[in-house]
Parts: structure tokens; sequence; C-alpha cells
């Protein structure tokens, strides 16, 4: 065997399970592994929030068909829907009218304020756009307990806000526990929710296509209404979500800026878990919220939006 | 008209009125914040009141053992909340991107709910969870449901952040490292991994703020001595405003600066667009 090579080993490589599959079999097995690997890397994730999201909303609507009983616990026996039915009370009424009345105030300020903003932003060179965003994010990222205490330093009676007004001669502001205060707070709180998605859709809208319609003697509100805004929608909408539905649940806010005149849905639900203790009347109510949202966030996707 | 960054630019009037807006906003989005600085330092026991400088309130702040507490247990929740949702987030966002597999829809869209449900509903699911499962299993609340709460919600965020960051990534680079011989974890480790980090890093900064950050939530699934420290301010100005909170609320305003300054920092290659993304969800473009 001297002075010969050794035999050259010529068998194959290791074929991998994902290297060009040669028949459909072995495709189809290819792809059952490949869709095994995924399910098994989703898996923990998937499994914790099955166990600590999925399940806990089912409880909640569970909770919803139950009976309060006279110790302020919850019977769980006997189903009905008479925590539903209570939706209908005048005070429940005023309650949900009053909160939907207010989100849907701050909602239309934030649009008619941010639109006009991301619109600025979006016209401006790409350094100067990446400064203004930053300085939209930090607000964002503020801790939201020390934004609304802000508030309650500034309108506070003798507070900054009264003595410049006094100071001008419009006199003593006594805004503080009023709905103007939470309506305030909260469109000071959500604004940037409607600021970041309509500036994203501004951004990429192609500036020809106003130029276009200028180019066609449109006027600038008709170039507006017709060009701008179409092409802007879905951050219209996405931005009017993701104001409404935290407004409409607000508790931290309306606690701080409100008074007793002012409560809203949030802190009503609030009550009857940790003062009230009536379980069942709590969670048809928090029931109400969640299919709200879900129905907002589902017909926001059907009409083809992306993403929030 | 000059078109730049793909939009025109208006003229006359509209402009300046734009301008105007701007201003306006950035000044209403910052004077609350630099009044509460100011207002910290200030002598009058009212709190909107300026007093004269002082350092009292700081002074309260550094000798109340109740807001050192709380302080402490508002980080390890934030910690260990922190690195169990940037796990399980990561990889989620890593299965969501990158495999197709039974149920992805679904759990795709189990993952948005946390980021879109009020806090107040998903307060409400955690409260009667516990309350049966203490039932059943019989263990009382405090460090482990409130963490295990903020996971809860974290895990989408974190996801969120990820997958933007994945999106953007050239999947062509994992190939090619497989193409030269890398077992599918050196092709992570060597190749996704560090593409991804920022992501990674960013997300586990948000999830860190956020567990920080959380009142109602935690209001309602806390236990004897885990009172966090925003739960703790809620309760002391629901109790009536004194000067110690805007100390504290300070401190706490710093704190998030910090972290956003960090995030920044991790995320300058795409001018913050995963910042964004996070709390608005990634852009994924049309299909």
């Amino acid at each position: 065997m001297t002075g010969t090579l050794p035999p050259v080993d010529v068998a194959p490589p290791e074929v991998e399970e994902d290297a060009a599959p040669a028949t459909p079999e072995f495709e189809a097995a290819s792809l059952r592994q490949e869709r095994r690997r995924g399910l098994l890397m989703a898996l923990p994730a998937y499994g914790y929030l099955v166990l600590f999201f999925a399940l806990p909303l089912l409880i909640v609507v569970v909770y919803s068909f139950a009976t309060r009983n006279r110790f302020g616990g919850t019977d769980l026996s006997g189903w009905n829907i008479d925590s539903y039915r209570r939706l209908g009370e005048p005070l429940v009424r005023d309650i949900l009218f009053r909160s939907v009345a207010l989100a849907v105030i701050t909602t239309v300020i934030c649009l008619v304020v941010a639109y006009p903003f991301a619109y600025y932003m979006a016209t401006r060179s790409e350094a100067v756009r990446n400064l203004m965003l930053v300085f939209v994010m930090i607000p964002f990222w503020t801790n939201f307990l020390v934004r609304n205490f802000a508030w309650r330093v500034i309108l506070g009676t003798d507070g900054p806000l009264s003595q410049v007004t006094e100071a001008v001669g419009i006199g003593e502001t006594r805004l503080l526990f009023t709905q103007t205060a939470v309506v305030l707070g909260l469109v000071y709180g959500f604004l940037p929710f409607m600021v970041l998605p309509l500036y994203a859709d501004i951004e990429r809208i192609d500036g020809r296509l106003l130029e276009a319609s200028r180019d066609l003697y449109a006027t600038g509100a008709q170039s507006f209404r017709h060009v701008l805004l179409p092409l802007s929608m879905p951050g219209v909408i996405a931005g009017s979500i993701l104001v409404f539905i935290p407004s409409l649940g607000a508790y931290v806010t309306p606690e701080i800026l409100g008074g007793a005149k002012t409560t809203l849905l949030g802190g009503y639900i609030v009550t009857q878990f940790l003062t009230a203790r009536n379980w069942p009347f709590g969670a048809s109510l928090s029931f109400v919220l969640m299919a709200v949202m879900l129905t907002a966030t589902i017909v926001y996707f059907r009409k083809g939006g992306r993403t929030l | 008209m000059t078109a730049v960054g793909g939009v025109t630019q208006p003229r006359g009037a509209t402009r300046w009125l734009l301008r105007a807006n701007t201003w306006l906003v950035y000044g209403f989005f910052y004077a609350p914040i630099v009044l509460l600085v100011v207002f910290s330092f200030s002598g009058n026991r009212n709190v909107g009141v300026w007093g004269g400088f002082t350092l009292d309130w700081y002074r309260d702040f550094a000798s109340d053992g109740n807001v050192q507490g709380a302080l402490r247990n508002s980080i390890q929740i934030a910690v260990a909340s922190t690195v169990v949702s940037v796990v399980l987030g990561t990889a989620a966002a890593l299965a969501l991107e990158r495999f197709t597999f039974r149920g992805r829809q679904v759990f795709d869209a189990l993952l948005y709910l946390p980021i879109i449900i009020p806090d107040v509903t998903m307060a409400v699911m955690m409260l009667l969870f516990f309350a049966q499962a203490a039932e059943l299993l019989g263990f009382s609340k405090g460090f482990g449901t409130i963490t295990l709460s903020h996971i809860a919600f974290n895990i989408s965020f974190v996801s969120v952040v990820v997958r933007a960051r994945l999106a953007g990534m050239d999947d062509r680079l994992e190939e090619a490292a497989r193409d030269l011989y890398a077992t599918r974890w050196q092709a992570f480790r060597h190749v996704t991994l560090p593409l991804i980090m920022p992501g990674v890093a960013g997300g586990a900064l948000l999830a860190f703020t956020l567990s920080l950050d959380d009142v109602v939530i935690t209001q309602f699934v806390t236990g004897p001595g885990w009172t966090t420290l925003p739960v703790y301010v809620f309760g002391l100005i629901r109790k009536g405003v004194t000067p110690l909170i805007n100390a504290v609320s300070v401190v706490m305003l710093l704190a998030s600066m910090a972290l956003v300054a960090l995030s920044l920092a991790t995320q300058r290659v795409r001018g913050g667009q995963d910042a964004i993304d996070a709390r608005v969800g990634p852009d994924q473009g049309l299909p």
C-alpha cells in the first residue's frame, strides 16, 4: 500500500434536513419539521399568554354572569345577566355616556393638534425630523403618573397657571377637578400615540402626488381634502384607536385631575372591585370596555389597516 | 415648491401656522415637565407656589423608609419581569418572523392584545385570575403575582420591538452562515443574535420602563409588603399633594430620561424607529 494514496472518501456529505429536498415526501417532511421548530419556539410565550392572558380574560367573562352574594363574595353557580341589565341604570348610563364623550373629545383634539404637527415634521430634512422625533419620544417614555401629577401642580390653587391668568387680568382659573382638567390630562398623556402613526404615514406619502394635484389647479384645501387626507387615513384611524381606547378606560388621569362629579368608566370599574366589592358588575363593565376595544381593532384590520 | 422628505412644503400663512402649532405642541409637552422640576426645589408647602430654593424634599426622599422600600420593590420586579419577557418575547418574535406553524395567526393576535387592552381591564383580569388561582393553590399576592402580570404585557412589547428589527434584517446572512456549515445554533449565536441585539436591548429597556411605570395592574395584584413606587406615589397623591411627591416625581422622571437616552443609544442605527415601533407597532408594509 506504500506509495499509494488512501482511497478518497467519495461518500456524499450528509444531507441536511433543509438542503434542497428531492422528492415531494421529503419536501413535506422538511416542511413539517420547520413547522415543529416554529411552534416549539413560539410555545413558551404562547403558553404563557394563554395561561396568564387568555384564561384571565375568559374568567372575566364568566364572572360577569355570576351573582354577588351577601358577603361581597361571588357566587359562580347561578348564572344570569343581571350585571348587564344594570348597564341601563341612569347612573351607569351617565358614566358610560360621559366616558365616551370625553374619550371622543380627547381623540378629536389630539387629531386636530397632531395632524399639522406630524405633517410639519414629515416635511423637514432628515436630520431635523429625527431630532423632532426624539423630542416626541421623551414624553412618551416618561412615567405616566408623573406626567399627570405635573398637571396637578400646574392647575392647583395659586398654581402657575392661575398666576399667569391673574397677571394677564383674566382672573384666577379653577380648572382642577373639572372635566376640562381630565381632557387636558388625557390629551397630554396620549398625544404621542396620535403623532407617531400619523407621522409614519404622512412621511411615506409620495410628495409628487400632492404636486400633481396642485399642477392640476387644486387649491391647498382641495389637495389636502382629496389627496393628503385619504392617503394618510390609515394613520388617522390607527392614531384615533390608540388614543380613544386608553382614554375610554382611563383611570389614573381622572383620579388625579378629576373630581367627584367626573367619575369615568375606568374609575367606576376600579370602585366595583376595590370598594363596592361587586365583582360580577365590575366584570361586566370591563367586558364592555373589552368589547369596544376588540370591535375597534377588528374593524380597523378588516378595513385594511396594516398594524396598530 | 420644494419636496423635502417626500412631501411638499406649503407656503405663506399655512407654513407659519404649521410652525406655530409645532412650537406650541413642544411647549405643551415640556412646560409641565420643566415646571415640575422647578417646583420640586420650592420651599413652599403648597406644591404650585414658589417659596424660595430648598433641597428639603429631596432630603425627605432620601430618608423616607417607605419610599426607599417601594423603590427597591419596583426595581426587583422590573428586573425579574424584564429578564423573563426578553427571553420569551425574543423567541416569539423569531418564531413569527422566521417560521410558519399551526396557530400562528391566533398567536399573532394574542400577542397584540396586551398592547391595546386598557390597563383597567387587564388589572381586573389579573385580579380575578389570581383570586381563582389562590383559591385552588393557596398562595399570597406579592412579588410573584406582580411579576407574572408584568411579564404578561411585557412579552408583547419585547416581541414587537424585536420583530421590527428582524423584519429589517437580511435573512440571507443567516442562510450564508448555514451554507458555510454553521449549525442552526451557531448561525443564531454568531449571526442572527448580534444583528438583532439592538432590538433585544431596546425591548428590554422598554419592558423595564413599562414595569417601573405600571400603577393600575400592580395595584390590583399587589400584596402586603409589595407596594411599588408608582403605587405608593399614587396613594400619596390621592391622600393629598405634598412637595415630597414633587421630589419623588423628579427622581422617577430622571430614571425615565436615563432609560430613553439608553434606548436611543441602542437604536441609533435606525433613528429611534424601533422605539416608535415598540409603542405603535412595527411597520411591516403591505404584503
